[in-house]
């Protein structure tokens, strides 16, 4: 099946130059697909739906959506696609139903035409028609920005961080929207600040200073992540967390919760090349033993620095923990660039 | 005895027949992180305007360093710091521009804002960019130099507002150990966020649902009480039974 998005090599930079936002990034989402854009502010998220939505243009690369040139066929795209951006983007001085009813005029259809794509959503709403936009909750303001971005039925549905500041329960539910609306053929591109939520896509692509560090499955990601990884508390986790970060065996260690997440230095059977941007990391099978002895050295250390309530545990990586693994890495290779570069 | 440095008593604001804030009650400690959690218009923005002197309760008590919220906003205000996700430094200005700015308007006297400013630039590790326009920072820096003005006048108690919305993952710690470090140091973290994983980061947290304070606990005990291991969890079952939405 042809890829319904497709992205190539595409170059974005603000201030004449100066600032390069979205560096060299490439990825196809297929027809159908529930695709996820995670990283922070900043990282370029914003600057690549911009151009996808035709409103932005890029310095180089190209994009295509639904087989049309972003830059030449971007009449036909406007038709095709349905945008939510990050910013509650609709007129506050309208109803709910004024609202809806303009985009509807704007794109030739009507409320009527579409509402078994919207019904679900547009039903949490319509007890609240005659309320102007800028009047309603943030959940609700979402879900009209929903309803809005769907009324002429696109094909490609892409949304800009539509969770951030959202809290844990709106958040599942509007996830749990998303899932309607794929299983009814549109394909969805989503971003997201959200680690947690990286799982809820089938494809995700971790980006980091306008950079795709990684695109796969959530699943493949985690598999992908090269060294074992191990969870420990104590009494004082804080302390805990300066004790190992301190130790010149830990190579990383980080906060995660009730825990603190720890990986170890030196190991023979870790491949320490540095991977490019994209390049898939090695997967490596420790021997049991490997992980007992390490589990033991952790207890020591741990031990040694006096800590009560020790608790360590080998365990299971996130989205998270590879996406700071590969940031370290991202980082390494930038500074790596830079000294050749000099 | 534990000194309070945050005392909240029957704490109520009513805009016409709708309680934003209904009768909450808890003390804060010295030093403590409390998270202060809660779904969108929970009345979580509310309660926290109130405690910052901004704004007047409408029936109920609550001192915040000793002073009133109902007759010593002034004094309050003098005492806490405050930041937000929403960047509050002046872009336009140099880094130490910026500090002297928010340190003279707090009322530090020239000599501590220069001895100060030095050690804030050597540990953040901004020598080379103490002279440049905040607005060409990157964001993570940005959010770790805006608390870092938040507690530049040694205020007793900062109250962060979802600091951490939408930093990456590695600079999200980094800020922690920068708030772990504050309250080491005798100051009160007060703390809203959406990230569960950073309640867990917190001495005890609250949960406000509706307007009234429906858990206070440390995060241990809410996850025994909720037989859950996920302060995910503790939340949704707590917030899903929200009558209210929005901000």
């Amino acid at each position: 099946m042809p890829a319904t998005v497709s992205v190539q090599n595409l170059i974005k930079t603000y201030d004449k130059g100066k600032v390069l936002a979205v560096d060299k990034v490439s990825f196809d989402v297929k027809a159908g697909e529930l695709f996820g854009l995670i990283g922070a502010d900043g990282a370029g998220k914003s600057s690549i739906f911009r151009i996808l939505t035709t409103v932005l243009l890029a310095d180089s690369g190209t994009a295509t959506l639904a087989g049309y040139d972003v830059v030449k066929d971007y009449r036909e795209i406007r038709n095709r696609v349905g945008y939510m951006p990050g910013k509650f983007s609709l007129y506050q001085d309208l109803t709910i139903q004024e609202n809806l009813e303009f985009f509807a005029t704007v794109f030739g259809t009507t409320i009527e035409a579409n509402m078994d794509l919207i019904r679900d959503i547009y039903d949490q709403i319509k007890p609240f028609s005659n309320r102007r936009a800028g009047k309603l909750s943030g959940g609700m303001k979402q879900k009209l920005a929903l309803c809005c971005a769907l009324i002429h039925k696109p094909e490609v549905l892409l949304l800009d961080e539509p969770t951030t500041g959202v809290d844990v329960v709106s958040r599942k539910e509007f996830w749990e929207m998303l899932k309607k609306l794929k299983a009814q053929g549109i394909t969805i591109i989503v971003s997201t600040p959200y680690m947690d939520e990286a799982k809820r896509c089938e494809r995700i692509a971790l980006i980091q200073n306008g950079r795709i560090m990684s695109v796969d499955t959530p699943g493949n990601i985690i598999r992908a992540y090269p060294e074992k990884l191990y969870a420990a508390k104590s009494d004082n986790i804080y302390r805990l967390l300066k004790d190992f970060r301190s130790h010149p065996e830990t190579d990383r260690s980080f906060a995660f919760g009730e825990y603190i997440h720890i990986s170890l230095k030196n190991d023979p059977t870790v491949n320490r090349q540095l991977p490019t941007a994209n390049c898939q990391l090695p997967t490596v099978n420790l021997q049991p033993s490997t992980v007992n002895r390490q589990l033991e050295f952790l207890n020591r250390i741990a031990a040694e620095n006096n800590h009560t309530g020790i608790q360590i545990k080998e365990i299971e990586p996130g989205i998270e923990d590879s996406f700071i693994l590969l940031m370290s890495r991202n980082d390494a290779t930038t500074n790596l660039q830079k000294t050749t570069e000099k | 005895m534990e000194e309070k440095v945050i005392v909240c008593k029957d704490l109520t604001k009513q805009f016409g027949d709708f309680y934003a804030v209904d009768k909450i009650s808890f003390d804060v400690s010295k030093g403590e992180i409390f998270g202060f959690l809660g779904a969108n218009g929970a009345g979580k923005t509310t309660a926290m305007r109130i405690l910052c002197g901004l704004s007047y309760p409408s029936s109920g008590e609550a001192t915040v360093a000793g002073f009133s919220v109902r007759n010593q906003q002034e004094s309050i205000k003098k005492n806490i710091g405050y930041m937000s996700q929403k960047f509050s430094l002046y872009e336009n200005l140099s880094i130490l521009e910026n500090i002297e700015f928010f340190g003279g308007v707090y009322g530090v006297s020239r000599k501590d804002i220069r001895e100060r400013s030095d050690k804030l630039i050597q540990d953040m590790g901004l020598q080379k960019e103490a002279k440049k326009m905040v607005g060409s920072l990157p964001l993570g820096w940005k959010q770790k130099l805006a608390f870092s003005v938040s507690i530049f006048h040694r205020p007793k108690i900062v109250f962060l507002d979802e600091p951490t919305g939408g930093v990456d993952p590695v600079t999200r710690r980094q800020f922690w150990d920068m708030i772990y470090d504050a309250s080491a140091s005798g100051i009160t973290i007060f703390v809203t966020t959406h990230y569960m994983d950073e309640a867990e980061y917190c001495n005890r947290i609250s949960v406000m649902v509706d307007g009234k304070m429906e858990a206070l606990d440390s995060p241990a005990n809410l996850k025994k009480r909720y037989a859950t291991d996920s302060m995910d969890e503790v939340f949704y079952k707590l917030a899903r039974g929200a009558r209210r939405s929005g901000d």
